[in-house]
């Protein structure tokens, strides 16, 4: 990624070499390397970031994957895999020099064991479409981004996705047995097992969320849990976000563990009203969102033990959903919140880092002064439970200054975010949006331990490269300090 | 006080580092029995002791590595909170590093997630004598590789554990322990369909035609679960006893095993597909996480026991034997065994950490 470019007549060299060894390996139509052919490739869900890549492969069978990295491997080629390209951090952005592998064709839910409660599928299968396929038989895949109708299981164990039920029912990383895949060089590998441990290293710990760096993953074995048999929700309205914010903890302090507890700021919830009608308190400083599931008496008790608590916390208003249908209203305003974030400005940045539950009201209050400092709006939405937070930074990206000075206001939130003991990515990954904040968060040894993990993996280095860790070089260019943890000299004071 | 361990750590590491000395990283010493022989100079992690932090409304402790477990427990007990996949405390003894680096897990560990679930963080000192953290102390966190979980079960092959950040848990509103007659193949069965149903179950035994459940969770989902499924409800002292002997392996086919040890049989961890059916291999056998983990005590030759385990879609790890000499641990692919040696690389380049503790060749 350091390396200067290499000039227009190298790179069509270069192309055609790659062309010439990769097509005895595959049909014609699946290998792209024409401009208007590349194109639609040159990002993923991160569209401020675009790059073309030299060609776009699109293997359909595990023995065009093994040959096609085999050929680049040898050929010294970077190879970026791709899912559905619904990832919000620029990791499958494309490399100039290198090979896109769009694993859209694995597209097959190979089995489903109801007995066992796991599906085997390949990595291009949708999230929600598992889902689906499950429901017959009383199960379901528990992680659930937000991107799920679109997002693939193979983009969710890269990513170690998350959704709005994790608190409960964990990360991808929690729900996955098994991946297969493929090294650089070519040879199948498996991490993971059908049994809940292996011997040796539990290396599935690492690829799971190692966004494609370490190996192509072509199948998951994923765990299946029983639909609850009902769900309810309550909306909270708060007139502080510091009361809401407090609110969140003392459920958690009271030894609930909800399936779901969601907040949005004022602007959010203007924003989502005015797109889905769903009846939202505009009123409201913040809204919770607090979903229990169940059998109906768990149900019933939760959801009683829950409204104490948010009484006592200070809610100006509660509505407990009565029905599915209200239950489903009420979350989709939640669901809908980059759409409509989207209707209310040309553009937006999402941000995604993780702070400790306590400091939720420090950091919507830091926010709204960097709103004032860079002269741009933001809008919250945020996964109370697990501190993930997600701030849409509202900008006109044909106004370079505007973007300038979103990226700005971003780096401020993760800066932040670190210096108050939490971390720059809670969901959507590094990828390259996030690399000068990596910086900050992880001292040099630390990020050079990271890379010799990669090199353990990938020793020659050709797999998604230059993404999630930034070279010593690039952090001195970005010139900020390397943050311990929450651990910043005065860290209570306002930095804004 | 804290640092002032921390830092005569680094020191013999730099001395071990220097002299090319192997280290045995080593806390209380209770799980001594398990894994491939310890070689090299005693590290002794107890001087690094006690809770750095703890809050119980972020579900989080971060603790330092010496620091015993009962310990811990107690402080955590006294919240209401708890370590959810109870990890076995052998002889009473053990320290949070030693639970992290071996990896066990106890009966909820089915219903619950492992170790390493429950790992969001840890500070590693590696062969270069450099403190590197990773993960945090959050729930949801993706920055760089996730390399703290991959600590839990290492058996300390990649450096030293210095501090790490627990998720932890509320404890159950309710708790019941119900009691089935049942062969095991039906047991197996019927686990399985249990687990497919929305019902609160934490924990499964079965030995010697009992099926002993464990239902954990509201008051309301527990009373009704214990409703549909039957089966002779066992008095909480009763149960409370038996999950702990259970947990803690001091319960009577432990014990037995442990006898059985001495009279030159071995005690196997087989970790195998839920759905596995019963195994065609002689000895007396406890089944947990409901149908994942069969303990067996066999004096049967360990590569049958291996064969069996694999062909189940499984492992076996030769957990108390006193002739170790077939490898504790199942031997790894080619691939994953390279992929071992590169990691081992990466972090104790000059390998002085626990060798050969893992496999007899890393």
């Amino acid at each position: 990624m350091n390396a200067p470019l290499p000039s227009a007549s190298g790179t069509a060299a270069r192309q055609a070499e790659i062309v010439t060894a990769l097509s005895p390996l595959l049909p014609a139509h699946a290998l792209l390397w024409r401009n208007e052919d590349t194109v639609p490739y040159e990002c993923d869900g991160l569209t401020a970031y675009r790059q073309k890549p030299l060609l776009v492969a699109l293997p359909e069978t595990e023995a065009q994957v093994a040959a096609i990295l085999k050929v680049c491997h040898a050929l010294q080629v970077p190879v970026v895999a791709r899912g559905a390209g619904t990832g919000l951090s620029g990791g499958a952005m494309p490399h100039a020099m290198g090979v896109t592998l769009s694993l859209a064709k694995f597209n097959k839910i190979l089995r489903i064991d109801p007995l066992a409660r796991t599906a085997s599928v390949q990595c291009g299968v949708r999230n929600l479409a598992l889902s689906e396929a499950a429901a017959p038989m009383g199960l379901y895949y528990a992680p659930d981004p937000s991107s799920q109708i679109a997002c693939t299981l193979g983009g969710n164990v890269a990513e170690n996705s998350g959704g709005v039920h994790c608190l409960k029912y964990g990360l991808t990383l929690h729900n996955v047995l098994r991946v297969r895949g493929f090294t650089m060089d070519g040879e199948a590998i498996e991490f993971g097992g059908e049994a809940l441990d292996v011997p040796g290293l539990d290396l599935l710990s690492v690829m799971v969320g190692s966004e494609g760096m370490l190996a192509v993953i072509t199948e998951v074995l994923v765990r299946l849990v029983p639909k609850p048999m009902i769900a309810r929700c309550i909306m909270a309205s708060f007139d502080d976000v510091r009361k809401a914010g407090d609110a969140v903890a003392n459920i958690i302090a009271a030894g609930i563990i909800p399936a779901g507890l969601e907040m949005m700021d004022r602007p959010m919830t203007a924003a989502v009203e005015d797109f889905v009608h769903a009846g939202y308190d505009l009123t409201a400083e913040a809204i919770l969102l607090c979903e229990s599931d169940g059998t109906p008496e768990e149900v019933a008790e939760e959801i009683a033990r829950m409204e104490a608590v948010l009484a006592a916390s200070g809610a100006t208003r509660m509505e407990v959903s009565a029905d599915e249908a209200q239950r489903l209203k009420f979350w989709s305003g939640r669901k809908n919140a980059f759409p409509a974030s989207g209707r209310i400005s040309p553009d937006y940045m999402c941000m995604d880092s993780t702070i400790p539950r306590k400091r939720v009201a420090d950091i919507l209050l830091a926010i709204q002064e960097m709103e004032k400092k860079y002269q741009l709006r933001c809008a919250n939405v945020f996964h109370a439970g697990d501190g993930n937070l997600h701030p849409l930074i509202l900008f006109d990206a044909s106004d370079a200054d505007q973007l300038h000075r979103c990226e700005l206001f971003g780096a401020d939130i993760l800066e932040t975010s670190v210096a108050m003991g939490g971390t720059v990515t809670g969901e959507h990954g590094v990828g390259v949006e996030k690399l000068n904040s990596m910086c900050v968060q992880f001292s040099p040894e630390e990020r050079a331990q990271m890379l010799a993990v990669k090199t353990a993996f990938d020793p020659a280095g050709l797999l998604n490269p230059g993404k999630v860790i930034p070279t010593l070089q690039r952090c001195a260019e970005y010139g900020r300090m390397h943050v311990k943890r929450g651990m910043l000299a005065f860290a209570e004071i306002p930095r804004f | 006080m804290e640092d002032m361990a921390q830092q005569a750590l680094i020191d013999q590491v730099k001395v071990a580092l220097a002299t090319d000395t192997p280290l045995h990283v080593i806390g209380h010493g209770s799980k001594l029995f398990y894994g491939e022989a310890p070689r090299g100079e005693p590290l002794d992690l107890t001087p690094l002791s006690g809770i750095s932090s703890y809050e119980p409304s972020e579900l989080v402790v971060t603790v330092r590595a010496g620091t015993p477990l009962a310990e811990l427990e107690a402080v955590l007990t006294e919240r209401n909170q708890c370590l959810a996949f109870e990890p076995p405390l052998f002889g009473g003894r053990g320290t949070v590093g030693g639970m992290i680096s071996a990896g066990l897990a106890g009966p909820a560990r089915a219903s619950v997630g492992s170790v390493r679930d429950y790992v969001l963080g840890a500070t590693l000192l590696n062969g270069r004598a450099e403190v590197l953290s990773f993960g945090g102390q959050v729930m949801k966190n993706v920055a760089g590789y996730d390399v703290s979980r991959l600590l839990a079960g290492s058996m300390g092959f990649l450096g030293v554990i210095l501090e790490a950040s627990l998720k932890v848990l509320p404890r159950p509103a309710a708790t019941a322990t119900l009691r089935f007659d049942m062969a095991q193949a039906e047991a197996l069965v019927r686990l399985n369909e249990w687990a497919g149903k929305p019902l609160p179950l934490n924990a499964s035994a079965w030995w010697d035609g009992a099926l002993v459940l464990r239902l954990a969770g509201a008051e309301a989902a527990v009373a009704a679960a214990r409703k549909a499924l039957g089966g002779e409800v066992i008095e909480a002292g009763l149960a409370a006893q038996f999950w702990g002997g259970l947990r803690h392996q001091q319960d009577e086919f432990f014990i037995g095993a442990e006898r059985a040890v001495e009279g030159g049989a071995a005690l196997w961890r087989l970790s195998l597909p839920q759905t596995a059916p019963p195994l065609a291999l002689p000895g007396e056998q406890l089944i947990e996480w409901g149908g994942a983990q069969r303990w067996l005590t066999t004096a049967q030759p360990g590569a049958q026991v291996r064969e069996t385990a694999l062909r189940a879609g499984g492992h076996a790890t030769l957990f108390r034997a006193r002739d170790k000499s077939g490898g504790v641990f199942t031997p790894l692919a080619p691939s994953l065994m390279r992929i071992h040696q590169n990691l081992k690389t990466a972090f104790d380049p000059k390998g002085i950490f626990n060798p050969g503790r893992l496999y007899t060749s890393l």
